[in-house]
């Protein structure tokens, strides 16, 4: 089943405002004078995108709005995403010159401040240039599919972006909260690749080899921005009451009704598996919509994955946090949760990961009374990937510097060829970019063949 | 505690801190506030000639955020009528005698209407007069303010005039809308004036509304020039003031000065009186924040004096003007050079940028390693600790002229010092130069082989 242009959620589903309001116009002025403007900017460098940061936020200075937003969607075609999303303590605001002293500027703001200007006038920021005649797939509409898809339609091929879900957006409409990044500013970076000509394509799944032999077979290149898989089993028992973190943070975003009724229904009292991001957020909307959510992890805040200001995020927000502590069964009567069995646990020594393993307290089982569990563990290796025939590393697709695959005309990016860790939107948005170049440049090499 | 206690022409006052004439000095009422707050006098808003005021009358410029670096006004002297002001001005000296209360006047040019004005100025009971030559805006136009302070016969003549009727001290505020400041404090001199003070407002169009077209302040739909103040014209303000102290007929007259133009701290008025100035006066800054601001300028003063053990602000007046020079007599065989402090650096490399670009390319980058570097990046790098294994900017001493442009740039307080060098040249001025070699001024072949026997290379 194919959809046309992805349609834009019912307004009153939002009850989830952006933690962080815009910054008025005297702020971002303010804020946007601090800045010292340096040479060789080390915010530029931290930033995996290199978006020119000390030419935007000068441009937000002088008051050129609309020339801010295109020095940063020049370089990050998801520029508002990122804004809202980018661990900036992690990378530009980190390395910001003002950070040693005092204050590094609010980069992430100030770039919202900027590509919201361009949104929410329609500014059309690029023109595609004359077409090539060449034309790519691109297989899955999150951040990388998003970023490839705009810089080869910038360039004049012809894109067609599939993407198995009803919205375009992966990562960025489904998988971050509200509170971070509203379904508009996901669901307007799609629009913007259509404004390019890319045409996008919905409900349409590559399950197999032999999809890809099609798309091989009508297109001169394909870029694969698959993502990841499903989140792994817990292996305990009573697990089929558990519910998926993914599934309930999708939920919250485009269809909220179904935290309230069904087999997504949250209860009052929630206990959320994990401590990653993933994990936060499951928690926060767990929050947000009225219940207790306490966060359950093995091992110590020391070792935690969520980043530091996510962790302080959810604190905040009033989630509780137990530690050295392991579910070894979900406690289930008449079909309904009551509980959460743990177990207690101690650090031993250094595993394989470099982290204190965590090892169980013999005699310690106890019960969190709870009538919601919900698991955030992390998310498995693409399936997919197995199945496309493409040379693998460590379970994902394995690349080349250009981002190629094992198969010539076959590119990838994204979470499906981050086998290193670390994965995050502006890094796939920088695959994108760079598999772009990577297939631009293949495509130039090549003539066109005759109709 | 300092003794910031004034005489300044016979004009007695608590401090230095004096109101300029100008709006903030435009009613009996004002004035009275602002003594409540501790102002320690006031030149009464111009008063004479009969005027009517337009709407709207300021422009403001705004720099990096900042309001009101500069202000200019169209506005005209006092529009209130002369015996209104008169009576006013006699009622706040009668209630504030310890204070200065100078009045500002600016009639046609034209002897009678001088002494009409003195005598009604002298019968209110104020310290003294000041002659407003300066205004730029509106009342040049009818032969008064700048028409009169910039032409030095006209200030001679108007200015004795006042002086041979008054027995008050007459104080000629001057114009710095001239090429000269010297010839019209001459003239005001030679017409008998009893002090100077500088300066009045710099002739401007402030800005073009650059949504609308229009220049601004648009009254309606057209606009003029208009004066110029407030912080950015501070060093004009202070280079007039250090022209006019170090100018032997100036000091051998032994005149006080009032300084003003961009005052907005006590650090300003500091600077002030250390060029010359004997009394100060204040305009913009009051604009913008109001009266409350004297109280800081009082005990900010205060303190810094006491810091330095200045007792009275002789001591402080004309302190540092034996430093002023000419071109001509400073000392070319002086060498500075920027140094870097590499603990305090930020790496921001805005003197790396600014010395490569724009001025004598002295500046490189090493890395953490001790690598010469160029800028740039790789685009697989990211996160922040790139900070990290980035490239110190480092000064090239031998190739140094010591323009001190990488210091001026520097965001960082002490990070970049100017740090005076052995030369190894010859100690001699210009001057000295032009005096016993001509040839060297005169030649570029007598030049080059001067500067081959002086060890003097350009980079």
């Amino acid at each position: 089943m194919e959809r046309s242009s992805p349609a834009v959620p019912e307004p009153e589903v939002y009850r989830f405002q952006e933690a962080l309001p815009p910054l008025t116009a005297h702020e971002a002025t303010v804020e946007a004078n601090r800045c010292l403007y340096c040479y060789d900017a080390p915010c530029l460098q931290a930033c995996p995108t290199h978006i020119d940061i000390p030419s935007f936020i000068r441009k937000i200075s002088t008051g050129n709005l609309r020339g801010s937003g295109r020095v940063i969607l020049e370089a990050n075609f998801l520029g508002a995403t990122c804004a809202r999303v980018c661990p900036v303590q992690e990378l530009c605001e980190g390395a910001c010159v003002l950070g040693k002293d005092h204050q590094p500027i609010q980069i992430g703001r100030l770039q919202r401040y900027a590509t919201d200007h361009i949104f929410e006038r329609g500014v059309q920021v690029f023109t595609p240039s004359p077409p090539t005649g060449r034309s790519v797939a691109v297989v899955g509409s999150g951040p990388a599919g998003i970023s490839a898809s705009a810089e080869l339609a910038k360039l004049g091929h012809r894109v067609t972006l599939f993407e198995r879900r009803d919205l375009g957006g992966g990562l960025s409409t489904y998988g971050i909260i509200g509170l971070r990044e509203p379904v508009e500013v996901s669901l307007r970076e799609v629009e913007a690749v259509q404004n390019l000509g890319v045409e996008v394509r919905t409900g349409v799944e590559l399950t197999d080899r032999e999809g890809l032999n099609v798309l091989l077979s009508q297109y001169d290149a394909v870029f694969l921005g698959l993502g990841l898989g499903a989140v792994p089993a817990l292996g305990v028992p009573g697990e089929e009451a558990v519910l998926d973190g993914l599934e309930i943070i999708e939920a919250s975003k485009v269809e909220p009704w179904r935290l309230k009724v069904g087999p997504l229904a949250l209860g009052e009292r929630i206990v959320v598996i994990g401590a990653g991001n993933t994990a936060i957020d499951a928690a926060t909307v767990g929050r947000r919509h009225g219940a207790e959510a306490e966060m359950v992890y093995r091992r110590t805040e020391n070792e935690m994955t969520a980043y530091r200001h996510e962790y302080e995020f959810a604190l905040h927000e009033g989630v509780r946090f137990t530690f050295l502590t392991q579910p070894v069964g979900v406690e289930v009567e008449g079909g309904k949760v009551t509980g959460l069995r743990c177990v207690r646990m101690s650090l031993g020594v250094a595993d394989a990961s470099g982290r204190p393993r965590p090892e169980p307290v013999p005699g310690s089982e106890f019960v969190i009374p709870c009538d919601t569990v919900i698991a955030a563990i992390g998310q498995e290796k693409p399936a997919l990937a197995a199945q496309l025939g493409l040379a693998l590393e460590n379970g994902y697709i394995r690349v080349d510097d250009g981002l190629q695959t094992s198969e010539p005309r076959v590119y990838a990016g994204g979470d499906c060829i981050r086998v290193r860790g670390s994965a995050s939107t502006v890094m796939a948005v920088q695959d994108g970019k760079l598999a772009a170049a990577s297939i631009h440049a293949a495509l130039s090499a090549s003539p066109v063949a005759a109709d | 505690m300092a003794d910031l206690s004034v005489n300044f022409a016979g004009i007695r006052a608590p401090n230095p801190f004096w109101l300029a004439s100008a709006p903030p000095t435009n009613s009996g009422a004002q004035i009275h506030r602002a003594f409540e707050h501790g102002w320690g006098g006031a030149v009464w808003k111009t008063i004479g000639a009969p005027v009517l005021n337009i709407s709207n009358r300021y422009g403001g410029l705004t720099l990096g955020g900042q309001r009101l670096v500069a202000i200019n006004n169209v506005e005209l002297i006092s529009d209130r009528p002369l015996e209104v002001n008169l009576r006013e001005i006699a009622e706040v000296k009668r209630m504030w005698p310890d204070r200065a209360v100078i009045v500002s006047a600016m009639v046609d040019a034209d002897p009678k209407a001088w002494r009409e004005i003195v005598m009604q100025i002298e019968d209110t009971g104020a310290d003294g007069i000041e002659l407003n030559y300066g205004c730029p805006q509106g009342m040049s136009e009818r032969g008064m303010g700048a028409a009169v302070g910039q032409v030095p016969e006209m200030c001679q003549l108007n200015t004795h005039w006042v002086t041979s009727v008054t027995r008050l001290p007459v104080i000629v505020k001057l114009t710095p809308n001239v090429t000269h400041i010297i010839d019209p404090a001459h003239a005001a001199l030679a017409g008998g004036a009893h002090a100077l003070s500088l300066i009045n407002t710099i002739n401007s169009v402030m800005k073009v509304d650059l949504d609308t077209l229009l220049v601004t302040p648009s009254i309606g739909g057209q606009a003029t020039h208009g004066g110029y103040a407030g912080p950015a014209v501070k060093p004009i303000a202070l280079h007039m003031l250090s022209e006019l102290m170090c100018d032997p007929t100036v000091r051998k007259s032994g005149v006080p000065i009032c300084g003003m133009g961009g005052i907005q701290t006590w650090r300003d008025a500091a600077e002030f009186l250390l060029l010359g100035a004997s009394a100060l006066q204040v305009c913009t800054a009051a604009m913008h924040y109001g009266y409350r601001i004297v109280e800081d300028f009082v005990d900010g003063l205060s303190n810094w004096m006491d810091d330095k053990g200045f007792a009275t602000l002789a001591d402080v007046t004309g302190r540092s003007l034996p430093q002023m020079s000419s071109f001509g007599g400073l000392d070319l065989g002086y060498q500075a050079v920027a140094r870097i402090d590499p603990d305090k650096c930020i790496q921001c490399d805005l003197c790396y940028v600014a010395c490569n670009d724009t001025a004598h390319q002295c500046i490189d980058l090493y890395s953490p390693e001790g690598v010469k570097v160029n800028p740039g990046f790789n685009v697989r790098d990211g996160g922040k600790q790139v900070a990290q294994g980035r490239a110190t900017p480092v000064v090239r001493e031998p190739d140094c002229v010591g323009c001190a442009l990488c210091a001026n740039v520097c965001p960082v307080d002490g990070c970049i010092e100017m740090v005076s060098v052995p030369s190894g040249r010859p100690s001699v001025t210009w001057d000295q130069l032009t005096a016993t070699r001509p040839a060297v001024t005169q030649e570029w072949g007598a030049m080059e082989a001067y500067r081959e026997e002086a060890g003097i290379e350009i980079h």
